[in-house]
């Protein structure tokens, strides 16, 4: 990978990103919102002051390389898997922060009943939830979020309900189980919509801390590259066509 | 002398799992296996040594349990029977992948498929070519009575962190379900999290602290040429322990002239065909296997060879006989006799085998 080294000084530091981020350019695609929200994390684990006690589960598929950007320590879990992993993490460690940091393919589909059970369990982590309604990593093919309609590699026509079911609503379905504490939709593109992504991450971060239960933060979110577009129509198109199939807000706070 | 009960094989793996200080355990159940998991919720020892146990929503949960656990440098374990263990095999790669530690019991029972609750030896393939995908080893010891049940379960911890792999006890119904007298060994504390620290910051998630980078546990690799240096340094382990750690018993083998090589419980029932055969005149030995992988291949052919043929008498439909042979190369002749299915021999019908295939 080509190194980009920016020199740093006193004329033009306007702004210093977080130490927890670390130097590594990231592998996202421009437009991607995974920076976005990696940021984020990053900033509230050096604001909460807990990076000696985070410990990160990343997924498969595109996020799969978030260990490369945070300055934590990472376990990169089988497809499906952050769940589990993350609850072993968590019972061993009782005192740490522990999150899984998964894609809709990851959770909503192949990882359902660990990600179900976890939160069944109520265990006392954090669960940020990528939802662009697509596989990104493997090319743009149809996850169990694609919107009906909607064109992807392995439903070239739009998803048809008759053929593939419906868009699976993770979100609503776990706010029903009494060990998840915290269940909000959040988005990433606009500079209004991540300052409330980060107060729902400090609150999600700040419940596990607290044993207070699962908190499940999902985000709403682009792969322009799988949906075929420009980092601009992406978001437009997520406004206009994913946001009202999975709204966004608060969905239980307790 | 260590405190002596009347114990069952599966209640001992829980015994020696809370004794040896394991730190967690992470289960599912199954039949001939699930007295482990209720004998730990019995003893509760979260309240005693602090050691977890989880009932996981599948097999699959729970051998990504052992790999969220033991990716943080604590001592983990799991159990299971043969459909189980196959659920579990994408697991394993990902914890010899990752080098992780860990211990996975496995009470086989018979097979293909959802198979039966009786015991059977036919999960041996699985697991001495480590069951899931890629180029990767498990070690894997056989207990043949209720003590090794205990003890081995205190050994596979040890060989688990020595080469930062998974350990798998095979064990099988017979085992797992009789009762035994055993001899309890003291109970050993849990490592405590400043321990751990000491002895595995270097590569466990422990939390990253000022004076070290990030801890990543993965397996995973984009460059093939990484990915094939990294199977070259896994494979110089594998043959450390090859060299270390094979271990197996001989059994009366001094002036054998026929040779019977069989594990685990199939091993005890051919020590009562040796005493048949030697009582009708014919000089029979045994070698058991105690470690199926790395195999005892070395001893199987010095002992063969001093003698006429070699019965290989299993649980299956053949399976370890073939590394019998590899390991005899043709020296003299390796007959394998097995019965399947969950179906076990007596040692009347090992004897007719071996008249039959060896002594003739």
């Amino acid at each position: 990978m080509a190194e980009y080294i920016v020199e740093k000084t006193k004329e033009n530091l306007v702004y210093s990103k977080t130490p927890v981020l670390k130097d590594n350019v990231m592998h996202y695609c421009p437009g991607c919102s995974h920076g976005t929200i990696h940021k984020l994390i990053a900033e509230v684990i050096e604001e909460m002051g807990v990076q000696d006690k985070t410990i990160g589960v990343s997924p498969v598929g595109c996020s799969v390389f978030a260990y490369n950007y945070l300055h934590i320590d990472w376990i990169q879990a089988a497809h499906g898997r952050a769940a589990a992993v993350a609850t072993a993490a968590h019972r061993l460690y009782p005192e740490k922060l522990v999150f899984t940091y998964q894609g809709d393919g990851d959770l909503a589909a192949i990882g359902t009943a660990e990600s179900i059970h976890v939160c069944n369990r109520g265990e006392s982590i954090a669960v940020f939830y990528v939802n662009n309604a697509i596989y990104g990593m493997t090319g743009g093919q149809m996850s169990p979020n694609t919107l009906i309609g909607m064109k992807t590699a392995t439903c070239p026509y739009g998803r048809d309900p008759q053929l593939h079911g419906y868009p699976y609503k993770v979100a609503n379905f776990v706010c029903q189980l009494p060990g998840v504490c915290y269940v909000t939709r959040q988005s990433v593109h606009t500079p209004a919509a991540v300052r409330k992504a980060k107060k729902a991450i400090r609150k999600a971060l700040e419940n596990s801390l607290a044993g207070k239960g699962l908190s499940f933060v999902e985000f709403v979110a682009t792969c322009n590259s799988g949906w075929k577009m420009s980092p601009v129509q992406a978001n437009k198109w997520m406004e206009e066509n994913l946001v009202p199939e999975y709204p966004l807000g608060d969905i239980k706070d307790e | 002398m260590g405190e002596v009960k009347l114990m069952k094989g599966n209640e001992v793996i829980a015994e020696a799992a809370i004794r040896c200080g394991a730190d967690g355990y992470f289960g599912y159940p199954i039949t001939p296996q699930s007295e482990v998991m209720e004998t730990l919720m019995e003893r509760k020892p979260w309240e005693t040594t602090g050691m977890v146990v989880v009932q996981a929503e599948s097999e699959v949960s729970s051998i990504n349990m052992v790999y969220g656990g033991a990716a943080c440098g604590k001592r983990v374990m799991t159990s299971s029977s043969s459909p189980g263990i196959s659920l579990m095999c994408e697991g394993l790669t990902y914890l010899a992948g990752a080098e992780l530690p860990c211990v996975v019991v496995n009470v086989t029972r018979g097979g293909p498929g959802l198979g039966t609750i009786q015991p059977a030896q036919s999960d041996y393939n699985q697991a001495v070519k480590g069951g899931g995908h890629g180029d990767y080893k498990i070690i894997v010891l056989a207990p043949a009575s209720v003590q090794e049940m205990h003890d081995f379960v205190f050994d596979a911890f040890d060989l688990a962190f020595k080469y930062r792999n998974p350990v798998m006890i095979l064990s099988d119904g017979v085992i797992g379900q009789m009762m035994e007298k055993v001899e309890l060994a003291e109970q050993r504390p849990r490592w405590t999290d400043e321990e751990i620290v000491k002895m595995h910051s270097s590569w466990a998630c422990t939390g990253k602290t000022a004076d070290r980078e990030g801890n990543i546990i993965t397996s995973l690799e984009l460059d093939p040429y990484a990915q094939e240096q990294f199977n070259y340094k896994i494979f110089e382990k594998y043959a450390r322990c090859e060299q270390e750690d094979v271990r197996f018993e001989e059994y009366m083998c001094d002036d054998a002239d026929y040779l019977i090589v069989a594990f685990g419980s199939s091993a005890r029932i051919c020590k009562e065909t040796i005493a048949i055969a030697r009582a009708n005149g014919h000089k029979v030995g045994l070698i058991r296997p105690i470690t199926l992988w790395p195999f005892p291949s070395k001893k199987i052919a010095e002992v063969a060879q001093k003698t006429k043929g070699v019965l290989v008498a299993e649980l299956n439909m053949g399976q370890m006989v073939d590394d019998v042979r590899l390991a005899v190369n043709g020296a003299v002749p390796v007959e394998h006799y097995g019965r399947t299915g969950g179906a076990v021999y007596t040692p009347d019908q090992v004897y007719d085998a071996l008249k039959n295939k060896i002594i003739k």
